[in-house]
């Protein structure tokens, strides 16, 4: 679980200068602020936009594009799913409608107690192992009910 | 010498508990002269996590172990190799090793991934020496009469590639790797870049030298936060020893190396969308022409290969051409390393020469499905691949006997599915995923994706049957010859082959609620 950083624009340009010799730098910049501030917060654009010379439009095209970018910090801790093929060959289909009846909200929301988000993911490349989730950014694989519900408990903590 | 314990590093591994079994190692070991290598894996996914100690006859392994079965595995004398119920003997006499070609696959899961030293006593290396020796010229004809095609899934001859970025003049020029394994049943570009990094940058320094490009990335999903880290770990390991730089290992050539990771989006490894990703666009697909070999990264000849093409390269620079050649069939040449997933009994990857069959594949090697019931369906090649029943399981791998069956190899993962799975649905997915995933660029793929979902629940729940199949096999082809790139122009793959192979899926009247 991490700890996140309140918006500061300070520390939001010393993001973007950290990558000023990179080629491309855009992806990297954004993934910085996503790992300071849980996500890329709105005034974040116009910064960037002005920086890298391009206009704020171009910058929310590419946050808005990607999948991983949020806009929002998630909740406290993170649960994807696994919900391509070779999971749902494995029974993944009935562990991801599990999850979602246990916490009460649909993959790709947030639980009311801003506790946990949970999100679908498509393909871990644990797909010998499957099903499998990473919490946290941790990986999990062969999972049962049983474990499922342990993943869902840790939540609680 | 200190005896060598391997546990995996592997992420498949690690998700199995690795990283807990390697805690309660050092736990126990310590004080002891053990060296506990974290390796990569070997690629037998039901043995994971896979424990091996270096003895006087061999590695021996043990697997799957937990963190619980360590203390009863050192009571029974695992640093001895002695027996215990997990114990599976010498790992490399495991049959299902043992039946592998393995070429690009040699050291992964037998060396230390982070240790150049290791890399270079098994053999690393000797592609580079080589190919300085030879200059690019000689290098580029070496690739192209290994007949390497390129391994991401559209097999384009990885020669002809690297002969036209050579011969175009640029002040720049780049070298990508496409490490955005998003197809599911796929795992071997990150066990690769987890196991054996440096046969990539080795690779990679290789295409720089043969056509003049001085700059390359790693373009990595984020997915894989692991591969991330190794690479990452790795290149910096390579500059530090001056394999990358001014001086590739104290040649005259110059060639430096950046990891970028993605941002979970599955059309960046289309390559002109994974370039748009690396210039730090939108990840919109672009036309071709022109190609990348001409205007690539950022407007300069670029060459874009997948993981499993550079990391080939090394092999066919060291041994020769022929050597490659000799493996395979027709125009499939070397070897292909398969992955195994899904609902099987023993997965993961499966090296071995082109032309095993389908069906060799999943009852032989694969075992069949986990949960004991019979085999319905494999799907190769991804989400863009066709859904194969049992009565073609005599196809045997090779790009083209797949096309003629209307399939692909693609990247050549290999998911398993048993007698449960409901086709229809999975048709429904295959759009659905497109849906998801579309750049929106075409109108094809970004609309006839959406319209495909709504069809095929129209076909389920059994409301105009024979008009929709038609409505369904129409919006196929024009997905399939409209769309820009391969994400809609193969998702009808999926699609079409459920529908062909498994009609009675999609016939089935009106659902029952709650049928599962």
């Amino acid at each position: 679980m991490a700890a996140f950083r309140a918006w500061d624009t300070e520390l939001a340009s010393e993001i973007v200068a950290n990558h000023a010799g990179q080629e491309g730098p855009l992806l990297p910049i954004l993934h910085e602020m996503q790992e300071t501030f849980g996500c890329v917060p709105e005034p974040a654009v116009p910064l960037i936009a002005q920086a890298l010379n391009l206009s704020r439009a171009e910058v929310h095209g590419v946050v808005t594009f990607y999948h991983d970018f949020r806009r929002e910090p998630p909740g406290r801790h993170v649960l994807k799913l696994c919900r391509a093929e070779a999971c749902q060959a494995a029974g993944g289909d009935a562990l991801a409608a599990r999850a979602e009846s246990k916490l009460g909200v649909p993959l790709g929301e947030t639980t009311a107690d801003g506790r946990v988000t949970v999100e679908a993911t498509y393909c871990l490349g644990l797909c010998a192992v499957g099903p499998s989730a990473m919490i946290d950014g941790r990986v999990v694989a062969r999972l049962d009910e049983k474990r499922l519900d342990a993943l869902i408990a840790e939540t609680n903590s | 010498m200190s005896a060598r314990l391997y546990i995996p590093r592997d992420a498949a591994a690690v998700a199995c508990g690795a990283d807990e079994v390697a805690a309660v190692f050092a736990q126990a070991l310590r004080g002891k002269d053990v060296t506990v290598v974290r390796n990569g894996s070997r690629g037998l996914a039901w043995l994971e996590p896979l424990v091996e100690i270096e003895t006087a006859a061999g590695r021996v392994g043990y697997g799957p172990v937990s963190a619980t079965d360590v203390p009863a595995l050192l009571d029974a004398g695992l640093l001895d190799g002695r027996p215990h119920a997990l114990c599976v003997g010498r790992v490399g006499d495991i049959p299902w090793l043992k039946r592998q070609t393995r070429l690009t696959f040699a050291r992964c899961g037998v060396t230390d991934p982070l240790s150049l030293d290791d890399y270079r006593t098994h053999g690393g290396m000797k592609g580079l020496e080589r190919a300085v020796a030879l200059g690019p010229d000689a290098i580029v004809e070496e690739v192209a009469q290994s007949g390497l095609r390129g391994r991401g899934g559209a097999g384009f001859p990885t020669g002809i590639k690297w002969k036209t970025v050579a011969q175009t003049q640029a002040p720049q020029k780049y070298i990508v790797c496409n490490a955005d394994e998003g197809d599911s049943g796929t795992f071997a570009d990150r066990m690769i870049m987890e196991g054996d990094p440096f046969v990539l940058i080795e690779g990679m320094a290789i295409a720089g030298i043969a056509t003049g490009a001085t700059k390359g990335f790693v373009y990595i999903r984020s997915e894989y936060p692991h591969a991330i880290a190794v690479m990452t770990a790795a290149v910096k390991a390579a500059r530090a020893a001056g394999l990358l730089g001014r001086s590739v290992g104290g040649s005259t050539y110059a060639f430096d190396l950046e990891v970028r990771s993605g941002a979970g989006a599955y059309v960046c490894g289309e390559e002109t969308s994974l370039l748009e990703s690396l210039e730090g666009r939108r990840g919109i697909v672009r036309a071709k022409p022109p190609l990348p070999a001409h205007k690539g990264l950022f407007g300069r000849p670029t060459v874009i290969n997948n993981v499993l093409s550079f990391a080939a390269v090394p092999f066919i620079l060291a041994e020769g051409a022929k050597t490659y050649a000799d493996f395979g069939v027709g125009r499939s040449r070397g070897t292909m390393p398969i992955q195994l997933g899904g609902n099987v009994r023993y997965g993961g990857l499966f090296e071995t020469a082109f032309g095993i069959t389908l069906g060799e594949l999943v009852d032989d090697v694969g075992g069949g499905c986990f949960t004991g019931r019979p085999v319905k369906a494999v799907q190769v090649g991804g989400p863009l691949g066709a859904y194969f029943p049992r009565a073609l399981f005599d196809t045997p791998f090779d790009y083209e006997a797949f096309a003629r069956r209307d399939g692909l190899i693609g990247h050549a993962g290999v998911v398993v599915f048993d007698d449960t799975v409901d086709m229809a649905k999975q048709a429904r997915f295959a759009m659905e995923f497109c849906a998801i995933e579309s750049c929106g660029k075409c109108t094809p793929c970004r609309i006839g994706s959406t319209r495909g979902v709504e069809t095929v629940d129209r076909i389920m729940r059994g409301e105009d049957r024979a008009k929709n199949l038609e409505v369904l096999a129409d919006l196929c082809n024009t997905m399939k010859f409209g769309s820009l790139c391969a994400l809609g122009g193969f998702t009808p793959y999926p699609v079409m082959s459920a529908l062909t192979h498994f009609p009675e899926d999609f016939h089935a009247g009106p659902r029952l609620e709650a049928a599962e």
